[in-house]
C-alpha cells in the first residue's frame, strides 16, 4: 500500500503542554481520512506540523514522500490548505485571490486560468468571481479557499475544520464538493473536524485523537460496531412477564428491567425488533412503545474521549499572541 | 523565476488594495496641506536667518515627512494581514521569507511613493520654483527615503501584536524621527545637543538632499549631495538585510 503520509512518533509540546504524543498515522492514498477530537485535542497542531507550519518538537513524517522537516518546500508545494480561520484578501476580488494563489505556487499562467476556471465552477462561484470578497458570506469565502487550495494540483489536501460555523445546507453542499473531488481528482483529503456526521458522510478512515495522541483509527462502521451491540427499550406495563419470555429465547443477550420499562441489548437490532414485537403479540402482551438505538459515530466519539467538557484555557490572549494560540490549535 | 513571480504579486496586491481605498489618497493629501498652508505661512523668520519663505524652506521637509508617515503606517498591514488570517495564505506558499519580505516592502513603497508625489504636487500652490527636471531628479531621492522607512515600519511591525501596540511607534518612533530630521528647522539655529541628534536620524540626510535638490543654491546644505545619497543608501541597504532577516526568522 502506497501511503501518501507517515508519520514517525511525532510530537509537539509546548511549554509542559504535550499536544501532539507521538502521533503515528499512515494516510493511504485517494482516502479521505478524518481526525476526529474534542477541542484542543491536538488536531491542528498535528495538521500544522503537516503543512510545515510548525516544526515538531521530536519525531517527524512524510507526507507525498517528503520529509516535513527536511524538505518543507517540496511538501508545501504538493499539498493544498484550507485552515480553520478564514484566509482570504478581502479587498481583493474572488478571481483575485485565486490568481495570486497561482502565482505564489508558480501555476504557469495558461494553466492556472483554465483550472481557475474549472474550481470557480465547481465551487459554484463562477458568477461571483469579480466581487469583492467582503461581499461574500461566511460559506462563499470558504468555497473559495477550498477552490483555491486545489489550483497548484496539490495531491494531498488538508481541510481544517472545512465546515465549522457554517449553515446546514452549505454545509452539505461542502460536503458535496469534497465527494466530487475525492472522486475525480488524484487526491487524498484529510480533514479535521469535530462534527460527527461530517466524519461519518466523509471519511473513508477515522483517527480519533485525545491529548495528543490516537485513541481509535478505524473505518466508521468497524469503530461503531467495536462498541458492541444495539439497544432496544420497551414501555410495557408487564415488563416482568415479557421479560421472562425473552430470556427463553436466543433474541436478546442481557436484558435488564426497571419498573414498567425493559432495556435488551440484541445483535441485529433491526431484524429483532419485529420479532419481540411479534412475540409480545403472540404472548398476549401489550407493548406501550419500543425505539431502538444504534450506537452512532458520537457514542463512539464519547465513548474514546469520555464525557468531561474541554475548556479552553481561560487565560485572556490579545492580538498577535491570540492569532498565534489560533494558529497553533 | 518563482520568487520573482511571487514578488510581483505581492507588490500587486498592495498597490490594488491602495488604490481601492479611495480615502486614502485624498486624505494624505490634505495633512501635507495643512502643513504647507497654514503653519508654513503662520510662521515667519527674520531674512537674515532663513533667506527663503518658511513655507518653502518646510516643502522638502514635508515630502519627506509625507513618505514617513506613509510608511510607518503601512507597517500596519502586517498586523491586518495577520489579524486576518490573510499571512497565512503567504506564509505556507513554496516561497522564500526573504521574497515576501520584499515584495511587501515594494508594495508599501509604491504606495508611500504615491503620497510623496503628491504631496511634491503641492509645491505649485505655494510657487516653489520646480519643474520636470528638479521631479526628475528628486524622484529616485524619494524612492531611497521610502524604502528605508517602509523597512522600519514592517519590521516593526511585524514584531508587534496588536493595532493598539502601533500607536505606541507613532509616539517612540515616528515623531522623534520626524521632530529631529530639521524637516521643520533650520540646524544650524538648533541648540548643539539637538544637532548632535539630528545627524544620528538617517531622515535628516534625506531631507537634506531633497532640499539641495529642490531649493537648488537658495540655502546652504548641511552635508554635500554625495554624501546625503551615500548615507540615505546605506541606512537602505542595511535596513533591507535587517527586515528581511527579522521577517524570515519570525515563527
Amino acid at each position: 500500500m502506497e501511503y501518501v503520509i507517515e508519520t514517525k512518533d511525532l510530537t509537539r509540546k509546548f511549554g509542559d503542554l504535550i499536544a501532539v504524543d507521538h502521533l503515528n498515522i499512515e494516510v493511504e492514498r485517494g482516502e479521505v481520512f478524518g481526525l476526529l477530537g474534542p477541542n484542543g485535542a491536538g488536531k491542528t497542531t498535528s495538521i500544522s506540523m503537516l503543512c510545515t507550519i510548525l516544526k515538531p518538537t521530536s519525531g517527524t513524517a512524510t507526507v507525498n514522500g517528503f520529509d516535513i522537516v527536511k524538505q518543507p518546500a517540496q511538501v508545501r508545494k504538493s499539498i493544498g490548505i484550507v485552515f480553520q480561520e478564514p484566509s482570504v484578501d478581502d479587498r481583493l476580488t474572488g478571481r483575485e485571490n485565486m490568481e495570486m494563489h497561482a502565482n505564489l505556487y508558480g501555476v504557469p499562467s495558461d494553466t492556472a486560468k483554465k483550472r481557475i476556471k474549472t474550481l470557480l465552477k465547481l465551487v459554484e462561484l463562477d458568477e461571483r468571481a469579480c466581487h469583492l470578497l467582503r461581499t461574500y458570506s461566511g460559506g462563499m469565502r470558504r468555497r473559495l479557499e477550498i477552490a483555491r487550495g486545489l489550483i497548484h494540483y496539490p495531491r494531498v489536501l488538508f481541510l481544517d475544520e472545512p465546515t465549522i460555523g457554517l449553515d446546514p445546507q452549505t454545509r452539505e453542499h461542502i460536503w458535496t464538493y469534497i465527494k466530487q473531488l475525492s472522486k475525480e481528482e488524484d487526491i487524498s483529503i484529510i480533514l479535521t473536524t469535530h462534527y460527527m456526521d461530517e466524519a461519518d458522510k466523509l471519511c473513508s478512515r477515522i483517527a480519533i485523537i485525545d491529548y495528543g495522541k490516537i485513541v481509535a483509527l478505524d473505518a466508521s462502521n468497524n469503530l461503531k460496531e467495536s462498541l458492541g451491540e444495539e439497544t432496544i427499550a420497551i414501555r410495557t406495563s408487564e415488563a416482568r412477564e415479557l421479560s421472562q419470555r425473552l430470556k427463553s429465547t436466543e433474541l436478546v443477550s442481557k436484558i435488564a428491567v426497571s419498573g414498567n420499562g425493559l432495556t435488551a441489548h440484541v445483535k441485529n437490532g433491526r431484524e429483532t425488533l419485529p420479532r419481540i414485537v411479534e412475540l409480545a403479540a403472540n404472548a398476549g402482551i401489550h407493548i406501550g412503545s419500543i425505539s431502538l438505538h444504534e450506537p452512532d459515530l458520537g457514542d463512539v466519539f464519547l465513548h474514546y474521549t469520555g464525557r468531561a467538557i474541554r475548556e479552553e484555557e481561560g487565560k485572556e490572549y490579545h492580538g498577535l499572541t491570540a492569532a498565534r494560540r489560533r494558529a497553533v490549535r | 523565476m518563482t520568487e520573482v513571480r511571487a514578488i510581483y504579486t505581492l507588490w500587486l496586491r498592495e498597490v490594488k488594495r491602495y488604490f481601492r481605498e479611495r480615502v486614502r489618497p485624498i486624505s494624505s493629501f490634505v495633512q501635507p496641506a495643512l502643513w504647507l498652508l497654514i503653519f508654513g505661512s503662520a510662521m515667519r523668520f527674520p531674512s537674515a536667518e532663513l533667506p527663503i519663505p518658511y513655507q518653502q524652506f518646510i516643502y522638502p521637509g514635508i515630502i519627506a515627512q509625507t513618505i514617513l508617515f506613509t510608511s510607518m503606517f503601512m507597517g500596519i498591514s502586517v498586523i491586518w494581514d495577520r489579524e486576518f488570517g490573510f499571512l497565512k495564505e503567504i506564509l505556507v506558499a513554496p516561497i522564500s521569507r526573504g521574497s515576501i519580505f520584499i515584495g511587501k516592502m515594494l508594495g508599501n513603497s509604491t504606495d508611500a511613493l504615491i503620497q510623496g508625489v503628491i504631496t511634491f504636487m503641492l509645491g505649485f500652490i505655494i510657487q516653489v520654483p520646480i519643474d520636470l527636471l528638479v521631479f526628475l531628479i528628486a524622484l529616485p531621492i524619494m524612492v531611497m527615503v521610502t524604502f528605508g522607512l517602509v523597512c522600519i515600519g514592517l519590521t516593526m511591525a511585524s514584531s508587534m501584536t496588536s493595532f493598539e501596540s502601533f500607536g505606541v511607534i507613532q509616539s517612540f518612533v515616528t515623531l522623534p524621527i520626524f521632530f529631529t530630521s530639521g524637516a521643520l528647522f533650520s540646524l544650524s539655529s538648533a541648540p548643539a545637543w539637538l544637532q548632535a541628534v539630528t545627524y544620528f536620524n538617517p531622515m535628516t540626510y534625506g531631507v537634506d538632499a531633497l532640499r539641495t535638490i529642490i531649493l537648488g543654491g537658495a540655502l546652504q546644505p548641511l552635508f554635500p549631495l554625495y554624501i546625503d545619497i551615500l548615507i540615505v543608501g546605506g541606512f537602505d541597504m542595511a535596513m533591507i538585510l535587517f527586515g528581511t532577516f527579522t521577517f524570515s526568522r519570525r515563527k
